[in-house]
């Protein structure tokens, strides 16, 4: 136990360690750690390569160009005016629904963003920070709109005009977004070192101690934490998994970057139900990070060279389709285009990215379910992820496949399309706001009567085991495509046949 | 900064989190549904009756006005608060306190979103009938407010029919009811006149409405035409024939055009115009209804006929209908709504002269509206961004509902008078008219400190309102 503990600290304290470094020096440490996997697994580099708009390679993490600098233009203004101020967005609204004021509505927020545009008020209005971050970008608000409003890209436009508060709040993002999620070795600390926090009974220490409660933030981190399943240090994912029975497609998988680490079972899961589908998987492990949150908390320009790379290491694997379990990275795979719109090498590239990307839920109902053989017997409700229902429109698919599983008894719960408050990191910086939309949220599943809680999104998940935990109500919460798999007989075990890797 | 005596006494009303005072946040209350804008001095957001109660005390003791607003949706400029003042917001006012399902009554906050008191009843096989199309946001208080229409209300009334009673914080603030469960109560009927008075006759806290049974079953059909001629002969026909059918709604080619846009409902984006026809009730004889419905249009050169298979589809040919006004969005930056009554009879007519409106503005103007009963809701489109269009806008919008007067109609269907028809109420009514319902106003708020600015053209055009000065309030 002793040695347990000790174990743990030291992994805590290297990969802080290993964070704080890498981050001072410039990313130093990742390219390091990265040329020697690359040289381990040899050949085909690995990690992300980020590109300037040039497509030559650049090292190091693109520049938040300081404030003031640049007089602020909003970026897509001409979006704002296709808001009619009709107000039939507000009741769909999360937060709208807590705080019940207009600063906190989608049309609110719109015209902020207006007065913004307009030069009526300075993005640096803390007000106007606030509402901004307030709003957790679920986009429920663009489902409800008559008017076609394109709420995401504004709220995100919004972001990316609103200088930093502080050195560190910028430090902290940029380090954390920019530069661990795109790092294996990074997130191969952060993975085992939670293992062993957990396995170590640190865990246990930690909570009933309460010894991180002087530190909010930190102390909210560690009651998110889920229950991490799998051996301590991950076996990767095979790069290639061959399809059962007459090949219907040969997919790419893009594996995901945090969710990877806490959701090994829902990843291999994946693989499974793709192959059982007659397709052929491709892992490939040079992929990177998707750029979602990146995009989301405004910095364009490093999701732009994450996607660059994913289009390089994607376009080689020959794919039909290029896969996603996360409907947030799902959601991005498809902005791809119109995020590289203006970039002239990579333009069309990215158009036919973003026609190929596909949720696993998406795909599955489009080349039709093969009929899973095993019941699986759950009484299980469906949470619609906000970037599966909202961001890509996908409503009915999920729920066909899982009323295929034999035995499964599927009971909708009220408002499943509304968020959990999980929203990328949302729950971390709004803590509070956080909070009540999980209320709302929790009633609703609980009243369901459900013994199961599905959710298309790793984000969601973690919430909502929080959730669950933090009410003790005992409920298995998973992926759907976790109970495809078990109605499919697989048993984790993936069949790889080795290979070219595409 | 230090809030004003006056706003320290709504925070001691309603506590800080419910009172907002600081510019940033009144500039997120100057605007509604509408083309209006003013801004307000405070924004209080009361969860009780006595808290409204005690604010309207406290506006009389200071000679401040008051604006009640709902969700927001209105599009008459009716919560504006153009003379500043307090707005009450009541969206944090939104239980259902009661349903009675014996009597088929339920007891509201003010605050309900309409769509969810049909979602809370639902499952006891009942809806509230007044569907106006903002039902998705609108609030009951705000549907009582204007007394609000819907494409339902053709067959089953409009808001005043539907509401038996009300809770009010009168001007004076004191709190009064005004009707009640039963359907017919002797003496006056003030829930009548209250109902459609805009918040200038006091602010309601508690409605109890009438509840109906959800149909047996219905069925709904899309007429298209080559002629608004041959959709409007349609209607005078089905109508002329003793149907009433639950709901006739026309669209014309421009908005048929911004629809199929949003939300690909399956309406051609080609035809001058199409009819979305409901019928419902009890099963039998629906077919022989929607037959008979069916070869009306077809005399009439419909060009194509469709009766939704399920409630899915059904689903789908409403919401092009119900997100009209806001898929206008996608073709203008900015539309402003007329909304009049005109005799069915006369609808062809009345659309040439608009569109001739149009021609001679030099605006698109696209057509949406409960043909039913003749309610027109044309949609000037129009950019605010370019100087001197809106002011352009305002007197085609003008022009048009002296089109509906003049064609013996009346100047609101359902979205009220508030500011923007305000001063086309002498052209409607007669002196004598007007006099009455402002000794009404009169007797009732005396101060005028109840929203004003509605309904009543400014005062010194026509008949003085009798208020107190509204400069120097001192906060
Ligand atoms: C897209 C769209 C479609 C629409 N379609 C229709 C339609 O089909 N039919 C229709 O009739 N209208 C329609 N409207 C107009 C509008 O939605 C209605 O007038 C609605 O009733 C307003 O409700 P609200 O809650 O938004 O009220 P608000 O706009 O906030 O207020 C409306 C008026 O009611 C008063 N008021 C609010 N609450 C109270 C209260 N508790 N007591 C007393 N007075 C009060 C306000 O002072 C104001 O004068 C539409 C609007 C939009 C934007
Ligand atoms: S994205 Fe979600 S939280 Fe933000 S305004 Fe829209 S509905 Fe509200
Ligand atoms: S975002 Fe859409 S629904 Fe909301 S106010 Fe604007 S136009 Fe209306």
């Amino acid at each position: 136990m002793k040695l347990n503990r000790v174990v743990a600290w030291a992994a805590l304290v290297i990969g802080a360690i290993a964070l704080v470094a890498d981050y001072v020096y410039d990313g130093l440490l990742r390219r390091s750690l990265r040329r020697l996997l690359a040289a381990v697994r040899g050949g085909e580099e690995a990690g992300g390569v980020q590109r300037g708009p040039d497509g030559q390679p650049v090292s190091g993490i693109t520049e938040v160009p300081e404030s003031g600098e640049t007089p602020v233009a909003f970026p897509d203004a001409e979006l704002i005016r296709s808001c009619v101020h009709c107000g039939l967005c507000l009741p769909f609204c999360p937060t709208y629904n807590v705080l019940g004021v207009e600063m906190d509505s989608p049309r609110g927020r719109i015209y902020q963003m207006k007065l913004v545009a307009e030069g009526k008020i300075s993005p640096d209005n803390p007000h106007f920070y606030k509402h901004i971050y307030q709003c957790l970008d679920c986009r429920a608000c663009e489902t409800a709109c008559p008017s076609g409003v394109q709420y995401g890209r504004l709220v995100e436009a919004a972001r990316s005009i609103i200088p930093p508060r502080s050195n560190v709040e910028q430090a902290a993002r940029r380090a954390i977004l920019a530069g661990a999620l795109n790092s294996d070795p990074i997130l191969s600390v952060i993975g085992v070192g939670s293992r062993l926090y957990q396995r170590s009974g640190l865990q246990k220490l930690v909570r009933s101690t309460g010894i991180l409660r002087p530190i909010p933030r930190l102390n909210r981190m560690e009651s998110m934490l889920p229950h991490l399943e799998g051996s301590l240090i991950l076996e990767p994912l095979p790069p290639v998994v061959r399809a059962q029975g007459e090949r219907r497609a040969r997919v790419a998988f893009l594996s995901g970057c945090i969710a990877a680490q806490f959701f090994p079972q829902t990843n291999r899961s994946t693989i499974a139900v793709l192959a059982a589908n007659g397709c052929d998987v491709l892992t490939p492990p040079a992929q990177g990070c998707c750029g979602a949150l990146q995009n989301h908390s405004g910095d364009r320009e490093t999701a732009k060279n994450f996607a660059r790379h994913n289009i390089d290491v994607f376009e080689r694997t020959g794919a039909d389709y290029y896969v996603s379990n996360a409907a947030g990275c799902g959601s991005m795979l498809k902005e791809y285009g119109e995020l590289l719109a203006d970039d002239p090498l990579y333009a069309e590239r990215a158009e036919a990215f973003s026609e190929k990307a596909r949720d696993i839920t998406e795909l599955l109902a489009e080349l039709g379910l093969r009929p899973p053989t095993h019941e699986v017997s759950a009484r299980a409700t469906y949470q619609d992820a906000c970037h599966l229902r909202h961001g890509q429109k996908i409503k009915n698919p999920p729920r066909e496949l899982l009323a295929a599983i034999p035995g499964l008894e599927l009971v909708e719960m009220a408002r499943s399309e509304w968020c959990c408050g999980s929203a990328g990191i949302y729950n971390v910086t709004q803590p509070e706001l956080s909070e009540s939309i999980l209320d709302m949220k929790m009633e609703n599943v609980i009243a369901t009567g459900a013994d199961t809680i599905l959710a298309a999104n790793p984000g969601c998940l973690i919430q909502l085991q929080h959730g669950l935990r933090d009410r003790g109500v005992h409920m298995r919460a998973a992926h759907p495509v976790d109970l495809l798999a078990e109605a499919y007989g697989a048993d984790g075990h993936l069949d790889s046949n080795g290979g070219d890797g595409g | 900064m230090q809030p004003s005596r006056f706003v320290q006494e709504l925070i001691d009303i309603v506590g800080e989190r419910n009172v907002l005072w600081d510019d940033y946040d009144l500039r997120l209350y100057e605007y509604d549904g509408s083309v209006d804008r003013a801004l307000p001095q405070a924004v209080v957001l009361p969860e009780s009756a006595e808290q409204v109660a005690e604010i309207v005390k406290l506006c009389n003791r200071a000679s401040v006005p008051y604006t009640a607003r709902g969700g927001g949706t209105g599009l008459s400029g009716g919560s504006i608060p153009v003379a500043g003042g307090v707005l009450i917001t009541l969206v944090k006012m939104n239980r259902v306190l009661e349903v009675d399902l014996e009597n088929l009554r339920a007891v509201v906050e003010p605050g309900l979103v309409n769509l969810q008191l049909s979602e809370a009843v639902a499952g006891n096989g009942l809806y509230y009938v007044p569907d106006p199309s903002s039902q998705k946001a609108c609030t009951i208080g705000g549907n009582v407010g204007e007394n609000s229409g819907g494409p339902h209300t053709l067959l089953y009334g409009v808001t005043t029919n539907h509401v038996l009673g009300v809770e009010v914080v009168m001007p004076d603030g004191e709190l009064v009811e005004f009707g009640g469960k039963a359907l017919d109560l002797p003496g006056y009927d003030l829930t009548g006149a209250f109902v459609g008075s805009e918040g200038t006759l006091g602010i309601a806290t508690k409605i109890t409405v009438r509840l109906v049974p959800l149909p047996e079953d219905v069925r709904t059909l899309l007429a298209v035409f080559n002629t608004v001629d041959d959709a409007s002969a349609t209607v005078s026909e089905v109508i002329g024939k003793g149907i009433i059918p639950a709901a006739i709604e026309m669209l014309d080619q421009m908005a048929l055009q911004a629809v199929e846009a949003s939300v690909h409902a399956g309406y051609p984006e080609d035809a001058a115009a199409v009819l979305l026809i409901e019928v419902d009730g009890l099963r039998d004889g629906l077919d022989e209804q929607a037959q008979a419905i069916r070869d009306i249009a077809e005399a009439h050169n419909a060009r194509s006929l469709r009766i939704a298979k399920d409630a899915k589809e059904r689903e789908l040919l409403w919401s092009g209908r119900k997100g009209a006004f806001g898929a206008i969005g996608r073709i203008s930056p900015e539309y402003y709504v007329v909304d009049g009554v005109v005799p069915r009879t006369k609808l062809p007519e009345v659309l040439e002269a608009i569109a001739e409106v149009g021609r001679q503005y030099d605006l698109r103007i696209a057509n949406v509206f409960h043909a039913g009963d003749g309610n027109l809701h044309p949609l000037v489109l129009f950019d605010g961004a370019i100087p001197g269009e809106l002011e352009r806008t305002k007197e085609a919008g003008a022009e048009i509902m002296r089109i509906c007067i003049r064609a013996g109609g009346v100047l609101s269907g359902e979205h009220g008078i508030g500011m923007e028809k305000a001063e086309l109420m002498g052209e409607l009514f007669s002196d004598h008219d007007m006099e009455v319902m402002l000794k009404l106003k009169a007797a009732l708020d005396p101060e005028g400190l109840a929203n004003p600015g509605k309904i009543f053209p400014t005062p010194g055009r026509c008949v003085e309102i009798p208020r107190r000065p509204l400069a120097g309030i001192g906060w």
